[in-house]
């Protein structure tokens, strides 16, 4: 039997069948993406957004420097300044190099007000260097992309 | 070796780094007596990023994304790795319901690398097939990682003291559903591989490694348990609670490329085994043990290995009593298990020594660091 197995080639009709098998159309794996958008997880860690308060627009973070500390990449910048009426800090820049991070979701978990995060955008390509460092306005309004045809 | 002297028939020649089976950035000098191979030496280095010496100037807690950058096959065990030596140098443990889910996204993460080790061992051989069907069920693990830290590779899953991320509602039912899914696939992998021939002429009596040898070496991993010794570090030292879980350890005799096959797909049954009583017992509770805002260990020094896909995965902290680890030394398997590969591709023939770089399973980001 074995060698009767082994003359008429059984174990690659074994593979082949198996091979075969997965051809049908419902098997297709294959996402087909730029025509069909792939869903990300909700957790994902993808573009950074500074959230604003969406009644009065104001921007929600307190100023508490605490991302720029917990990055390890150091590539959180943030310059507020006090004000003297309500003796609390005004954010007045706030930048993000979107080349240098990792998406490890750090300076997510230390937001204490939720106004940093990291969302499901995940096209992040540009064309230049300086195009990846963000500044506060692309982080709370989102990145613009442009189409070349 | 490269100083000596060569006989009119002998040459040297580079495999590598940009060749396609070297698996990443790894140049393999090649002495050879004609078609033999007469020794090997490995330049490595080429993705050198200085990850020990980034870990001195980062505190404890932001270095941990770096370790997943390490084996970024499995970056899963080298954040567990990590995070237990860093629980063990605070003297705390993680409460048992993080290490139930340690254990199910750690053995996931074997079952992860295994696959994408046998897709390319299998692609370097010739069997191309084999590449896409094992890739297709990772992709099924790396949607539980996205779904449960946001992360498909570097997943920063852990933090220290337990985890950060709760489950997520579907967790047990998507885990129990890939493993169900899975058994059925690795008898689909073996149906292709086990038996044909080709694949049977290649392998067999390939880079044999005795136990003894791998003794000499340091070599750990599914590479000693091919060679006969019964070595793995879940049983022998058992951490994050693989005590409490049934499950053999595979292992075969004559330490070939073969048996180190073997010896792989049999520990991707054993995992789904563990992943099984795993889910279906999480235990209720917190998820994060008491740990500092800031975490400043006192001094002292640690040593934690764990078993990674790969081998023992070590992590070694030195601890001034500041903020940042004075010293942190990995013990990487992959490089370890690296230098095995002069004792098993002597004699051998060129198109064997790629069979054999493929069977150590290596990562090159891991051999560099």
């Amino acid at each position: 039997m074995k060698l009767l197995r082994k003359i008429l080639l059984g174990d690659l009709w074994d593979g082949l069948k198996l091979t075969f098998r997965t051809q049908a159309p419902k098997n297709i794996y294959t996402e087909q993406y730029p025509a069909e958008r792939p869903r990300v997880a909700e957790r994902f860690r993808g573009a950074p957004r500074l959230n604003i308060n969406p009644t009065n627009g104001e921007t929600l973070c307190i100023s508490c420097d605490l991302c720029a500390i917990v990055c390890p990449e150091k590539l959180i910048k943030v310059t507020s300044v006090r004000n003297p009426e309500t003796r609390r800090k005004d954010l007045v820049k706030f930048t993000y190099d979107l080349s240098r991070c990792m998406f490890c979701g750090l300076c997510e978990d230390a937001c204490p007000v939720d106004a940093l995060e990291l969302t499901q955008d995940f096209e992040l390509a540009g064309y230049s260097r300086e195009g990846a460092i963000w500044d506060r306005q692309m982080l709370e309004e989102g990145p613009h992309p442009q189409r070349f045809r | 070796m490269t100083e000596t002297l060569l006989d009119a028939n002998e040459l040297v020649l580079n495999m590598g780094p940009q060749h396609p089976s070297t698996h990443g950035v790894l140049r393999v000098v090649l002495k050879l007596d004609g078609e033999r191979v007469t020794g090997t030496d490995c330049v490595i280095g080429y993705l050198h990023r200085g990850v020990e010496k980034i870990g001195e100037h980062r505190t404890y807690a932001m270095f941990a994304p770096y370790v997943d950058r390490m084996d970024y096959l499995a970056a899963v065990s080298n954040g567990l790795g990590y995070c237990l030596a860093v629980e063990k140098l605070l003297n705390v443990t993680a409460p048992p319901r993080a290490q139930a889910v340690r254990v199910i996204l750690a053995e996931l993460n074997r079952i992860a690398s295994h696959l994408f080790w046998l897709g390319t061992h299998a692609l370097d051989i010739g069997a191309m097939t084999p590449l896409f069907y094992t890739l297709r069920e990772r992709e099924e693990v790396l949607k539980i990682f996205e779904n449960y830290c946001g992360a498909r590779i570097t997943t920063h899953a852990f933090r220290i003291g337990g985890l950060y991320y709760e489950l997520y509602d579907g967790f047990e039912a998507q885990v129990l559903a890939f493993c169900e899914m899975f058994e059925r696939r690795v008898d689909e992998y073996e149906t292709m591989l086990t038996e044909n021939r080709i694949w049977v002429d290649r392998l067999v009596g390939v880079g044999i490694l005795t136990a003894q040898d791998c003794k000499e070496l340091g070599v750990t991993g599914p590479m000693i348990r091919a060679s006969g010794l019964r070595w793995d570090l879940r049983k022998a030292q058992p951490y994050s609670g693989y005590e409490q879980y049934d499950f053999e350890i595979p292992t075969r005799t004559n330490g070939d490329t073969y048996d180190r096959y073997m010896v792989r797909i049999a520990e991707m049954r054993q995992s789904v085994r563990i992943v099984r009583q795993a889910v279906q017992s999480i235990p209720e509770g917190p998820q994060m043990a008491k740990v500092p805002k800031v975490i400043k260990p006192p001094a002292g020094e640690v040593y934690v290995s764990v078993e990674a896909p790969k081998g023992e995965l070590g992590y070694f902290l030195v601890s001034d009593g500041t903020l940042n680890p004075y010293r942190v030394r990995v013990r990487p398997p992959s490089f370890v298990n690296l230098q095995a590969l002069n004792r098993m591709a002597r004699g051998a023939l060129i198109a064997d020594v790629v069979a054999i770089i493929g069977t150590i399973d290596i990562v090159l980001g891991e051999v560099d660091r």
